[in-house]
């Protein structure tokens, strides 16, 4: 993975002082709340219900061991021993002193983590497959231009106090993981016809209040000219977002307002004007961050053999493990989500161990998803099995990889000072209700948000659910058809809402209604494309 | 306390600044304020009568005037360009490396904390409008 | 009732206007009438709480119990981890929130 040299060291270290300078003003009462409050997010600590919360990034989703231990050491130092895995591979810690924040800055700087751009009106932390580097299915490792893309943009001058929040994914393959198509902009890393590497650009995306899916921008740029068109797109949308309403300020709103042909041709009439300035980042700077990604020592001729003769070890492989490129491997999810238990949390033990096999088994290198859980991209089918038993040992040995009961949550009422409804618990809800119930019921994404704000992705769920307050109480409305892949869709809401009970009975409904109509190999989300939402309204509200 | 901080090492001018329409009317006008929501390209033709550009920040959070900036300087103007308005000195940074050189905000600046700002960064990873090298410059010569 | 909560600033913890200052406890809310913003504007300058607003609350036998779930969430603490709030010994305390 990446390493930080000289310069990007400095800059992290003098991000701190600038807090630490920041903060004392803030403490001394020289700031005021509406001074300090857009300067704080952009090192992402945001005031919630109970304290400071603070979300540290994990650059597209890639850490190490000593990483990961040292989270763990800030958890039981500056927090309670445990942090939260969010929908953009970053972690959050919620019980945070603003008076202790620098030094928990300082301290993450002392192995190249901080919390620059991962809230406020910033372009936040670029989300990357978290297979690279070992999936089959990529053309090549999206994330050497990940950290590009990260470097291009972290203390942009120009665009530092944007509309709004701004969202980037890179992919390099057919198949999406990151859910590129709820991006503001996205690329999709191709080659074409002569060889040459370009992306795929995608512009639009986002969730929130109103949802759109990104639109295919241009379908091949030369990936040496990202760096401009890139700021074509983020100067056409500063000058020209609305700025009176916050809930109409994200890119979407523009391109929706503008029409796509119109947007793409300011862009593009931007782009030209950026191209005469020279600004690029050249081929040196590119191949100089993709050394540091080149594949680990792989071993060669190893036992593609696995021991299923214990049935629960053989059902966390099924579940849990995914082909690797490199013979002898395999990609081995873990999972954050135990049956009835907080979607995404992590204690600070569980992150010592999940280091430490990061460590022993996959090469130092350790992913999170926005599906709210961990990867571990490299390991041999002959450690697989000792593997799954320190997992299962520490809880985090569940089998249900994209299934009914690996349920994507946002922290929700219980945490978040935005939220109208709490989250957590219909997650833990329908998780015990459908426990063993996995293979039954197949790939099926549940994903909650306790508000508008739909930080639980819940417009991308197979099934979604949006908590609403109505008239000061918790109510709960169910979608159905929303995906995140490469078949990205918006999910629609069923009808009136119902309470915190009511909404696990629908979701229920919802899910014999599947298991009666399906068709041989069909998922929910596929049964439902066929029928339309019909039957499920009838069988929810009869 | 600052109430206007300066960076130039010429004389400011005491014209005052009058609105974009104004200036694009008069001819004899060389001090012009844009408002955040103005199109400052409008300025581009009549560039080499300009001695100072005022570009207004209505809300802290309104990021309009950094482009406004930049897109002057893109343009060849060597003139003054002042932020006004709710500049938090915390911004200056940024500001300047896209072409302000002058600051005259709502609430003066504390002096410390101005010489704080312009100097905490010491490598920039972007080109800008202010010429400074990027770190990808410096990583190959 | 009519009670302020804010957060402290320096720790971030939730309190409650007592009257005279803050306290941690929700118990401890005095009901402020219609002098909650100037009371507001005084104690946010002087740095003794951020991020404060005025809620409404009902009297009970425990103490003043806010009208919306959100401030019964912040006077307690997250549902879900009744480890972590600020009651953990007490078994009733999670449903006084919901």
């Amino acid at each position: 993975m990446y390493r930080y040299d000289n310069y990007d060291q400095a800059m992290i270290d003098a991000r701190v002082a600038e807090f630490r300078d920041q903060t004392r003003r803030r403490i001394e009462g020289k700031l005021t709340d509406d001074q300090f409050k857009p300067l704080r997010l952009k090192n992402g600590l945001y005031l919630q219900l109970h304290a400071y919360m603070l979300r540290v990034a994990i650059p597209y989703g890639t850490l190490n061991s000593r990483q990961m231990h040292k989270l763990a050491d800030i958890a039981r130092k500056y927090d309670r021993s445990y942090g939260h895995i969010t929908t953009r591979q970053n972690i959050q810690y919620n019980w945070i002193k603003l008076e202790e924040a620098p030094d928990l800055l300082a301290e993450l700087a002392t192995v190249e983590m901080h919390g620059i751009q991962t809230s406020g009106e910033s372009i936040r932390n670029v989300s990357a497959d978290q297979y690279a580097g070992a999936a089959a299915d990529e053309i090549m490792d999206p994330r050497p231009w990940a950290e590009l893309i990260r470097q291009m943009t972290n203390f942009m001058p120009e665009f530092s106090y944007l509309p709004r929040k701004f969202k980037i994914a890179v992919i390099a393959s057919d198949q999406d993981r990151t859910a590129l198509r709820w991006h503001d902009a996205a690329v999709k890393i191709v080659r074409n016809a002569a060889g040459e590497t370009g992306f795929e650009v995608y512009a639009g995306g986002g969730m929130g209040r109103t949802p759109f899916l990104s639109f295919r921008i241009r379908d091949f740029l030369p990936a040496g000219q990202f760096f401009s068109y890139l700021q074509a797109i983020l100067r056409v949308w500063n000058m020209h977002a609305r700025r009176d309403n916050i809930h109409k300020q994200r890119m979407k709103i523009l391109v929706h307002e503008l029409g796509e042909e119109e947007f793409r041709r300011q862009v593009e009439e931007e782009f030209l004007h950026f191209e005469t300035l020279g600004e690029d980042f050249p081929q040196a700077e590119y191949d100089r961050i993709a050394a540091y990604f080149a594949p680990p020592p792989f071993e060669t001729g190893l036992s593609e053999e696995i021991d299923r003769s214990d049935p629960d070890f053989a059902l966390w492989v099924d579940r849990q493990t995914v082909a690797h490129k490199a013979p002898g491997y395999a990609i081995v999810n873990i999972s954050l989500k135990p049956i009835g238990g907080i979607p995404g949390d992590i204690s600070a033990d569980q992150m010592d161990i999940v280091a430490d096999l990061a460590e022993r088994y996959s090469f130092d290198d350790l992913r999170a998803t926005h599906a709210q859980n961990l990867v571990l991209p490299h390991v041999r089918k002959s450690d697989l099995y000792a593997v799954w038993k320190a997992l299962d040992e520490a809880g985090l040995g569940a089998a249900n990889l994209d299934t009914v009961t690996d349920i994507i949550a946002c922290p929700g009422l219980d945490y978040c000072s935005l939220a109208n409804a709490r989250s957590i618990p219909v997650a833990e809800k329908i998780s015990e209700r459908f426990a063993g119930r996995e293979t039954e019921l197949g790939e099926l994404k549940i994903k909650i948000s306790g508000c508008i704000n739909a930080c639980g992705h819940h417009h991308a769920g197979h099934i979604g659910i949006l908590g609403v307050d109505r008239k000061g109480t918790e109510n709960y409305q169910l979608l159905l058809g929303g995906s995140g892949a490469e078949d990205a869709s918006a999910a629609k809401i069923t009808g009136p809402g119902f309470d915190e009970a009511g909404v696990v009975d629908a979701l229920e409904k919802a899910t014999d209604v599947y298991l009666a109509q399906r068709q041989e190999g069909e998922r929910f989300l596929d049964t439902y494309r066929r029928i339309g939402m019909e039957p499920f309204k009838e069988a929810i509200y009869a | 306390m600052l109430d206007v901080l300066r960076l130039r090492d010429d004389e400011p001018t005491d014209e005052p600044a009058v609105t974009l329409d104004s200036f694009l009317d008069q001819s004899n006008a060389s001090s012009v304020r844009i408002e955040a929501g103005d199109d400052v390209r409008r300025l581009l033709p009549a560039l080499d009568r300009v001695r100072l550009v005022e570009i207004d920040f209505p809300k802290l959070r309104d990021g309009r005037g950094f482009s406004s900036a930049r897109i002057l300087r893109e343009a060849g103007y060597k003139g003054e360009i002042k932020a006004i308005g709710d500049v938090l000195v915390d911004l200056i940074f940024f500001m300047q490396r896209c072409g302000f050189d002058s600051f005259a905000p709502n609430k003066p600046f504390d002096p410390e904390d101005a010489q704080n700002a312009l100097n905490r960064y010491p490598y920039v990873y972007q080109d800008a409008a202010d010429g400074r090298v990027p770190i990808w410059k410096l990583r190959h010569g | 009732m009519k009670i302020i909560t804010g957060n402290n600033l320096k720790t971030g913890a939730v309190i409650w206007w007592d009257g005279q200052g803050w306290s941690l406890h929700i118990e401890d809310a005095a009901d402020v009438g219609d002098r909650g913003d100037q009371i507001l504007a005084v104690e946010d300058a002087a740095c003794r709480v951020n991020g404060g607003y005025v809620i409404d609350a009902e009297k009970t036998a425990k103490g003043p119990r806010p009208l919306h779930i959100k401030d019964r969430v912040r006077a307690y603490g997250p549902t879900v981890r009744a480890d972590l709030s600020l009651k953990p010994a007490d078994p009733e305390a999670g449903s006084w929130v919901i």
